[in-house]
């Protein structure tokens, strides 16, 4: 396992103008990490339709690379939905899974058979292009580069440390996210989108 | 004894108002009331389709299309529709954007006593969401669809059309 703020630093060099989507609690870091925001975009909302927004975007907007840093349990709730990625071929869709084997948000709980399943081996079956696990920096650092200039779908299940949160929700520290609507303007002005909330 | 012809609701109806008002995508799980409609789409180059495995997610690939600038309805049935409660909320009505919605309305009918509970809950399900929909069962309905659509991008939330053709005919060409 590797710790997710690590993983995120090794990712940004890589990053150049992809838009990105993150979510979880391992997601997090990632406000601190980025260096540009206008496209980081913002389409959780739902726990498991991530996934799904991330790829409408990359649909409409083939010629961007889409990054999507998803998180375990959400892909568990909507599992089809690598199928659906498969059918679509995306070849501009990166899939990264940050799997810390739990919901860290609810106080840890193991997700179901969180150390057996094989996340990688059921989007190659799905019919992904590639698809790679890591349970350490060092080999996801060195592959990070290769994986970035791929076509997709690619899919990279990773093994990350929880972070579990014990705090009733109402004692939690509260991190400042940029206003959705803002957000959602900002990468709409800088992909040239004129349809705006 | 002379029968009338029952008033049909054909799929081109349906097409006409998707290229009427813009759509460029179809996101959808077929269903049997719509198989005929799917055919037709196929044909069409100015239109995508993109199914989906589950209905749920047809909101939330509806949703990234809209960022990305492009203009996609769901097409899904009624029964898909009340498993996607959560998106519908999260990823429709939360994010502040128009969509109209394509639902087929399994079990309804005008002329006896609804037996399948899918029809019995499908306008409850809307009412208890906050989203209007038009009833369309026929050619002289479809106009409703452009409604629909101006009422989306006027109110930014989704609209869902009701398709409550199954016993008149709607995969007839």
């Amino acid at each position: 396992m590797f710790a997710a703020e690590d993983m995120f630093r090794s990712f940004a060099p890589h990053r150049k103008n992809s838009i990105v989507i993150v979510t979880g609690t391992c997601g997090r870091h990632w406000r601190d990490i980025s260096d540009n925001e206008k496209r980081d975009a913002p389409l959780a909302g739902a726990m498991g339709q991530t996934t799904s927004a991330s790829l409408g975007l990359a649909l409409a907007q083939p010629d961007e690379k889409v990054v999507l840093f998803d998180s375990e349990g959400s892909l568990l709730m909507n599992m089809g939905i690598l199928a659906t990625i498969a059918g679509q071929k995306p070849n501009n869709f990166v899939h990264f899974l940050m799997d810390n084997e739990c919901y860290a948000t609810t106080g840890g709980q193991p997700v179901p058979n969180s150390q057996d399943i094989d996340y990688a081996g059921m989007a190659r079956e799905a019919g992904y292009t590639a698809a790679y696990s890591f349970d350490n920096l060092e080999e996801f650092t060195n592959n990070v580069e290769k994986i970035m200039s791929e076509p997709g779908p690619v899919f990279v299940a990773m093994k990350m440390i929880p972070e579990v949160e014990n705090e009733p929700i109402g004692r939690r520290q509260r991190r400042a996210v940029r206003p959705r609507v803002q957000a959602i303007r900002d990468l709409q002005e800088s992909l040239g989108v004129t349809v705006s909330i | 004894m002379t029968q009338e012809q029952a008033a049909i609701l054909e799929p081109q109806t349906l097409l006409d108002e998707f290229k009427k008002n813009g759509v460029t995508h179809v996101v959808t799980i077929p269903d049997s009331e719509t198989n005929y409609l799917y055919e037709l789409m196929k044909t069409q180059s100015w239109l995508t389709i993109v199914p989906a495995s589950r209905e749920g997610e047809t909101f939330a690939i509806s949703l990234g299309l809209i960022v990305g600038g492009k203009v996609p309805v769901c097409l899904i049935q009624n029964t898909g529709m009340m498993e996607s409660g959560d998106s519908i909320r999260g990823m429709a009505l939360d994010s502040g954007f128009p969509l109209v919605m394509v639902v087929g309305y399994r079990g309804w009918n005008r002329h006896g006593v609804i037996t399948d509970s899918a029809a019995r809950y499908t306008e409850p399900f809307l009412n208890a969401m906050g989203i209007n929909y038009y009833l369309v069962e026929q050619d002289s309905d479809g106009p409703r669809i452009s409604v629909a659509f101006e009422e989306a991008k006027a109110n930014k939330r989704p609209v869902a059309i009701l398709v409550g053709d199954e016993y008149h005919g709607f995969n007839r060409v």
